[in-house]
């Protein structure tokens, strides 16, 4: 029996070390990306990154805000785009749908979660942008069409999670409601979105950090120019494709200011991250 | 202002139908308009025969297997790492301050973009560690971002196995690891399994934490050191250098297709594995 236990002891403590495995791995990453970038980051200093206008990297010169102004642009326009046909695609499905429809479209949606980011760049270059091009003028690469694919890439994430944070509601919620003779919209708009906020919110904050750490989609249909857009049908850079396109040729200074570039991309997920987490926490206790 | 209560019931109904109807159709739209135009570019000489002329010509061959090379070496490392977590977390511990530091670990590193991966596969595996443009730094930076998803989905299932199986384990006399080899992972099997084929649908489709760090070479692997090229990869180049659009539409149509199949079996899986527990 001894030593029956002294293994049991043993295989606890394996356990213990993989299980920190999740939490090492973050902890290298970090280590890794802020050991590379954030040397140039002092050298030149954060106000010179963060508010800088021009990038020429091979000059010395690394301004990344219209890359973050870029980044912030088509996410916000990707969550104009995404959150009310998102939610409005959750409500109706928990709320007003059969419950034969629900069982049918909810995991259409989440097939779609599947496809490919490229796939949805690459509809974008064939069909948004020459019609973008076409109808509204511009060069079609815009702020506009990369919001657009955005919108519909995070649709998913926002449905699936706001359709579960609306059904762990207790059903008395709603049966109060509905006894007291409030229409099922009543109900919805009074009742169950306040009581399922932090769920919806928490899948609104998910679908933010997809749409902004999103890379290869947008640099299809974004246009990558490095300018601060005027309007929604100029080209625009972020972040993540700041440092796709360039990473391929970079070396020195340059590649460090790339790192960089993912040191400040990694500071917005992280505190994304939290806020998430805090919220997704509010909603279980 | 007031609204006949009755009157904006029905305007709402009608908004959210309108509003379902768009979303469904957009992402069917997409689904659609890819696989009419791709399948015209698949057939059997397609999926067989090596790109030509850097797939200008020619077929996928060598980028299903360096998909299939990368994907797998990638489950393989880090299936153990995710299911040996969850049992810890489900079978060897109460909430406290150490499930909640694992697990926020792993809720952030789900929300880390694949690009950052993608640099950080670069920096470590392919120049510190002098691995250079291989499967395996490639593989190695995937496990790490399909982690997350393989613990989730393993702690759910785990916890989806009703205590009593636990307690007739431990009333025969077995010891904890026992319970967990015997009980609790051949029940939980059905869940865990589901949640590697969804990492396998993850890393797929994943290109920016690839292109970083497995290359884009177009021979057919030979060790886990030479570079390779994977579908998704290999569609972003032909679509985005304008190399060729039918191979690119083909490409993506096998991408496509694959990821559904996953995605349809792990949804079978997943419900059937649901309905035995409740």
């Amino acid at each position: 029996m001894n030593h029956l236990q002294r293994n049991e002891k043993l295989i606890q403590i394996a356990l213990l070390v993989v299980a920190f495995s999740a939490v090492s791995i973050l902890a290298i990453i970090t280590v890794f990306i802020f050991e590379e970038g954030t040397p140039i980051l002092f050298k030149y200093g954060f106000k010179n990154f963060l508010f800088g206008l021009n990038w020429y990297p091979t000059e010395q010169s690394f301004g990344l805000l219209p890359m973050i102004l870029g980044s912030l642009m088509v996410t916000l326009g990707a969550l104009i785009i995404g959150v009310p046909f998102g939610l409005g695609c959750a409500i109706f499905l928990t709320e007003f749908s059969s419950k034969q429809l629900r069982h049918i479209i909810k995991p259409i949606i989440e097939l779609l979660a599947g496809i490919p980011s490229v796939v949805y760049g690459f509809f974008g270059v064939v069909i948004l942008v020459p019609f973008i091009r076409k109808t509204l003028g511009g060069p079609g690469l815009s702020v506009l069409a990369a919001s657009i694919i955005l919108g519909i890439m995070i649709l998913p994430t926002i449905i699936s999670i706001s359709i579960d944070s609306l059904q762990a509601l207790p059903p008395s919620y709603r049966e109060g409601s509905i006894a007291l003779g409030a229409t099922r919209w009543q109900t919805t708009k009074m009742v169950l979105l306040p009581a399922a906020r932090s769920g919806i919110v928490a899948s609104i904050i998910l679908g933010m950090g997809r749409a902004i750490g999103e890379t290869m989609a947008v640099i299809m249909i974004a246009g990558n120019a490095i300018s601060i857009p005027h309007s929604v049908l100029d080209p625009v850079r972020t972040l993540t494709s700041n440092i796709a396109l360039e990473m391929g040729y970079a070396s020195g200074e340059h590649r460090q200011a790339l790192f960089a570039t993912g040191v400040i991309l990694f500071i917005i997920i992280m505190i994304l991250n939290t806020v998430a987490h805090i919220s997704a926490a509010r909603r279980k206790s | 202002m007031y609204f006949n209560p009755r009157k904006e019931q029905k305007f709402v109904q009608i908004l959210l139908w309108t509003f379902t109807l768009i979303t469904v159709s957009i992402l069917f739209f997409i689904l659609i308009f890819i696989l009419k135009n791709g399948l015209r570019a698949v057939n059997i000489p397609f999926l067989t025969s090596n790109p030509k002329n850097m797939g200008r010509s020619g077929g996928i061959f060598s980028t299903i297997i360096g998909t299939i090379a990368l994907t797998m070496m990638a489950i393989l490392i880090a299936t153990p790492l995710g299911v040996g977590s969850a049992i810890y977390l489900t079978e060897y511990t109460r909430e406290n301050r150490i499930t909640r530091i694992i697990r926020f670990g792993a809720e952030c590193l789900a929300g880390i973009p694949s690009i950052i991966f993608g640099l950080f596969g670069f920096i470590l595996f392919v120049t510190k560690l002098k691995f250079g443009w291989s499967i395996l730094s490639g593989s190695l930076t995937l496990a790490f971002m399909i982690l997350p998803t393989i613990i989730r989905t393993s702690e759910e299932a785990m916890k989806c196995v009703p205590s009593s199986y636990r307690e007739v384990s431990y009333s025969l006399g077995t010891t904890k690891w026992q319970m967990v080899t015997k009980v609790v992972l051949p029940s939980a099997l059905p869940g865990i399994v589901t949640g590697v084929i969804l990492s396998v649908g993850r890393s797929i489709g994943e290109t920016a934490a690839v292109i970083f760090t497995a290359g884009s070479a177009l021979r057919i692997p030979t060790s886990i050191f030479s570079s390779s090229r994977t579908m998704a990869v290999h569609f972003y180049i032909l679509a985005r250098e304008g190399i060729s659009l039918s191979n690119a539409y083909g490409t993506a149509a096998v991408l496509i297709i694959a990821i559904l199949m996953i995605n349809i079996i792990t949804y079978r899986l997943m419900n059937r594995f649901m309905k035995k527990y409740r």
